[in-house]
């Protein structure tokens, strides 16, 4: 009867549990420590419902029968103040965790026993969530891709996210938890990559009829392999201009990986404060 | 002349009607055959009459009741056909594959599915099932405005009609339930869908605002003498809880949907992109009223475990006290925990964290909940009666809802599970295992009050155990799902690993269809053998509250004399103190009269909703005005009550004492 599930569990990649960013990792750890603190109560209910319906079933005339026993000061303390004790830990544990993982804090860290030196600037990446595909902006490059982002192991991420049309979700399940993109309006996300390797990465939010192909890659590269992806992007020869930019907002679904080797400068907040583009410069 | 067709058709045209959809075109045939079924049935049976006197027109809380529950079980019907295509789509939509349903139609079916689960199905049966039971429990005749009853049980079936016909005429919404803009403005969905889906929850709005303050004023201003608040039965205490969270939360349905619809039809941009709008807003308007929905649910569900748990251990409630504080104060936190369905939209820690933790303090109330419930079984002796067995079902499932529920209140938790297939286990984890499994357990514990007769238990167990194990094998490996990281509302997968575990939730909604097949059997076996299932004594279950006093259905005028009530469990209370029913010294009963205003008023309310929708404007402004003219002539109505003399009372009691008699 367990084997079944068991072997199912044990074939199955639980990627929320065994990520490969530090602060998927941290969100996995908190998913697992706060159920087996509430299996501190849960477990004893179910024991106990199992046992009460059993014992106190109608044909065992053996079992004690109080038929007006309806109140126990002590027990009743009791009662209220299991779960409130539970809850004060995971209270603590909420307000602890809310602050140290807000997706807007800056990283200390780039795992959980190596802090980020000095020498490692953060990598600036915004995105866009178009109608139905993602546009990642690298304007410390200055270069942009569709459907694809790429980003060096152990060098911490600043995503600034923004939609053009419809609310999306950002979010690459292996890197870190997501954040909403939504149009008029950023969002940050702080996340590092700290293995190399492939990730999926989709909209979590509902967003229309192109919404199940919204899908894209996210590369954890070494320095080296991000500078070569750089270069590649770079040698695409085509620009995201104002124009192109229309175009590319347009709705259509299931495209392609596709990299600009330039950007107009500008075209993120243009897109962000929703004013065309092009805004008026 | 073609200014005219425009106001009279609008944009409805032939274009509208799905004939090249097979799957709508058959289910449109199947409906049709089976309504002309329907109707000649009643024809044929001269039912025309009895079905306008005594049900449509009729004001008595009973049978409105009823009324609330055949409708909230015919919307299962709907809502579970959705959940079957969504099941079927997601187990054949892998790589290649793109399953039989294009998003333009999958993206309706999931919008539906949650609309009418939750407006059509859980609504109608909480409102029914209070309908019915409360004026019984607190001893009196009717609620406190019986016309206004009839009225809002028609807005509501009115607006589930609406819902129903977007099935055959346009579409529904492709939005998701709650239909968050932008994409539900008019710059995305400029098609009738969310009209639709406005106008139908405004319509049904109306009826479930009107029937929490009817439901409020008859708790408090008409509970039989002696009954003190602490005295009242937990189910009336949790139905009153409902109520006053259905009128403080309504309203803000009413509002934001309003809003909306000025956006869509007047140019407004209040939750626009541009023109200073704010999308933001909406969503935090709507899960003001979304999150204290989801406890007008559940809090009558409690309600019923509670009855039904004291009655077949043979005992008291253990912790009354605690049991009645716990709801009230569900029903306050219930207002401070909305802005955790959006932890993800990038609010401060300190919010997300103040939010998670108020949403975590709901649990310390529902545990005691839970322990209540476990030591009323604890030296108790435990009749496993249907109502039970979904009862225990209850506690067992419901523990693992409420627990990934709170898991989902951490915030850095929430970032990784939000929108997951996590998420959409833990709420029917919840609405199915708590509020679902509570309205059945309802419906067979209340069944032979209403009907004079037990519901069949054989299918009746077949029914909870297809159920019980369906749910298990459809949810659980959703959960797996959402920590593979499987985000909801997808209509395809590329990923050939994912595929076995819809396999299984499909094999688990398959064994709920089972479930629901076996309740209709029951239903009907029941009926078929109504005279061996009779309850003569009117007290089947050897109730401990005041329904248990009176006849199997009650009479019209539900107790012939009003109970005086010296315990919280009075009708326990008066059979151990040797209760005596009179028998004669009866006086005239006052009583209210049958109209028809409440239907024609509603159905007039949605030929102009229908109107809105297709922008027929001069359709809408004769409803409209017509609806008016109908409301004004309704206040002349002077014929609304009656008395039902005193011989008639000796006949109907004395009938009672004769069949109580003939079956010692």
């Amino acid at each position: 009867m367990c084997v079944l599930p068991a072997f199912l569990l044990a074939g199955c990649n639980m990627v929320l549990l065994h990520p490969s960013g530090a602060v998927a990792a941290q969100q996995g750890h908190l998913i697992v420590a706060s159920t087996v603190l509430m299996l501190l109560i849960v477990v004893p209910v179910i024991a106990l419902t199992g046992i009460f319906a059993w014992r106190y079933r109608h044909s065992n005339s053996e079992a004690t029968y109080a038929p007006d026993w309806d109140h126990s000061t002590q027990l009743e303390l009791v009662i209220w103040a299991a779960p409130l004790l539970i809850i004060i830990a995971l209270g603590a544990l909420t307000w602890i965790s809310s602050h140290t993982l807000d997706p807007y804090r800056p990283l200390r860290h780039v795992d959980a026993s190596r802090s980020i030196p000095a020498a490692v600037k953060p990598l600036t990446i915004e995105v866009v969530a178009l109608d139905w595909k993602w546009l990642f902006i690298y304007p410390e490059q200055g270069i942009a891709v569709v459907n694809e982002v790429a980003a060096p192991v152990d060098v911490p991420i600043n995503f600034k996210i923004t939609a053009s049309s419809v609310m999306n979700s950002f979010f690459v399940p292996a890197l870190a938890g997501q954040i909403y993109a939504m149009p008029g309006m950023q969002t940050q996300l702080n996340a590092v990559i700290n293995r190399p390797g492939d990730y999926e990465g989709f909209s979590a939010n509902y967003s229309g009829a192109g919404f199940s192909g919204m899908h894209f890659k996210f590369r954890g590269l070494s320095a080296a392999g991000f500078d070569e992806w750089v270069k590649s992007t770079r040698s695409a020869g085509r620009k995201l201009d104002n124009d192109n930019y229309l175009q590319l907002a347009k709705p259509s679904e299931r495209d392609p990986i596709r990299r600009y080797s330039q950007v107009a400068s500008g075209l993120y907040d243009a897109i962000l404060s929703q004013c065309g583009p092009p805004c008026p410069n | 002349m073609s200014e005219l067709t425009n106001n009279l058709t609008g944009r409805l045209t032939w274009d509208a009607i799905p004939f090249n959809e097979p799957i709508l075109l058959w289910t449109f045939v199947a409906v049709a055959l089976g309504g002309a079924a329907i109707l000649a049935a009643i024809t044929y049976f001269r039912g025309w009459g009895v079905l306008w006197r005594d049900w449509i027109t009729s004001i008595d809380h009973k049978k409105i009741g009823i009324m609330y529950i055949i409708l909230g079980l015919v919307m299962l019907l709907r809502g579970f056909s959705d959940a079957l295509m969504m099941r079927a789509q997601q187990v054949l939509s892998f790589g290649d594959s793109v399953g039989f349903l294009p998003s333009h139609h999958y993206d309706q079916v999931f919008t539906a599915h949650g609309v009418i689960m939750i407006f059509f199905v859980a609504m109608p049966l909480v409102t029914g099932l209070m309908n019915f039971v409360v004026p019984l429990q607190i001893g009196a005749r009717d609620v406190a405005f019986p016309f206004l009853n009839n009225f809002s049980f028609w807005m509501t079936a009115f607006g589930a009609g609406l819902v129903m016909m977007s099935l055959f005429v346009g579409e529904f919404a492709r939005t998701g339930w709650l239909a968050y803009p932008p994409l539900s403005g008019i710059a995305y969905s400029p098609d009738v869908g969310v009209d639709y889906y406005i106008w139908s929850l405004q319509i049904a709005g109306v009826g479930t605002l009107l029937s929490g303050i009817n439901l409020i004023a008859t708790i408090v201003k008409m509970r039989a003498p002696g009954m003190s608040l602490m005295k009242m039965p937990i189910f009336t205490w949790t139905a009153l809880c409902t109520n006053v969270l259905i009128v403080a939360a309504f309203p803000v349905l009413t509002a934001v949907l309003a809003l909306l619809s000025l956006d869509r039809y007047a140019g407004t941009a209040f939750f626009t992109n541009d023109l200073g709008g704010n999308a933001m807003m909406y969503v935090n308007l709507i899960w003001i009223w979304g999150h204290p929905e989801v406890y007008i649910l559940i809090l009558p569900a409690f309600g019923v475990f509670s009855e039904v748990v004291s009655t077949f251990c043979g005992k008291r409630l253990f912790g009354y006290a605690s049991m009645v504080y716990a709801t009230v104060v569900i029903t306050i936190l219930s207002y401070l925990v909305w802005l955790h369905h959006f932890f993800t939209m990038g609010s401060g820690s300190s919010v997300n964290a103040f939010f998670g933790i108020t949403t975590m303090i709901i649990s310390i109330p529902t545990g005691a909940k839970i322990f209540n419930w476990l030591f009323t079984m604890y030296r108790g002796r435990i009749r496993f009666e249907i109502p039970m067995l979904w009862t225990v079902g209850f506690m067992i499932t419901f523990v693992i809802g409420g627990m990934t529920g709170v898991l989902l209140a951490v915030p850095p938790a929430d970032f990784a599970l939000h929108n997951s297939l996590f998420l959409v286990a833990h709420f029917h984890n919840v609405i199915i295992g708590g509020v679902l499994f509570g309205m059945l357990a309802g419906i067979n514990y209340w069944f032979p009050k209403a009907f004079g007769y037990k519901l069949d238990p054989f299918w009746g167990k077949c029914s909870f155990w297809l159920w019980l194990s369906g749910f298990w094998f459809a949810f659980m490996p959703l959960y797996v799902l959402g920590l593979m990281g499987v985000t909801r509302r997808l209509s395809h997968f590329d990923d050939p690993a994912l595929r076995i575990w819809f396999e299984i939730a499909a094999f688990g909604a398959g064994l709920i269809f089972l479930g629901i097949l076996a309740m209709l059997v029951q239903l009907v076996v029941s009926y078929r053998k109504r005279e061996s299932l009779r309850d003569t004594t009117g007290d089947p279950w050897d109730g401990r509250t005041l329904e248990w006093s009176t006849s199997s259905p009650p009479p019209a005028y539900n107790f012939a004399f009003t109970p005086i009530v010296h315990d919280n469990d009075t009708w326990a209370d008066m059979k151990k103190n040797g209760y005596v029913r009179p028998e004669r010294g009866f006086i005239p009963i006052h009583m209210p009269k049958n109209t028809g205003a409440g239907f024609v008023i509603a159905a007039l309310s949605a030929v102009g909703g229908f109107a809105l929708i297709w922008h027929m404007w001069l359709i809408a402004c004769v409803a409209f005005a017509t609806m008016l003219i109908a409301v004004i002539v309704h206040t002349f109505n002077y014929k609304r009550d009656f008395h039902i003399p005193a011989d008639e009372v000796l006949r109907v009691e004395g009938i009672r004492t004769r069949m109580m008699a003939s079956h010692v």
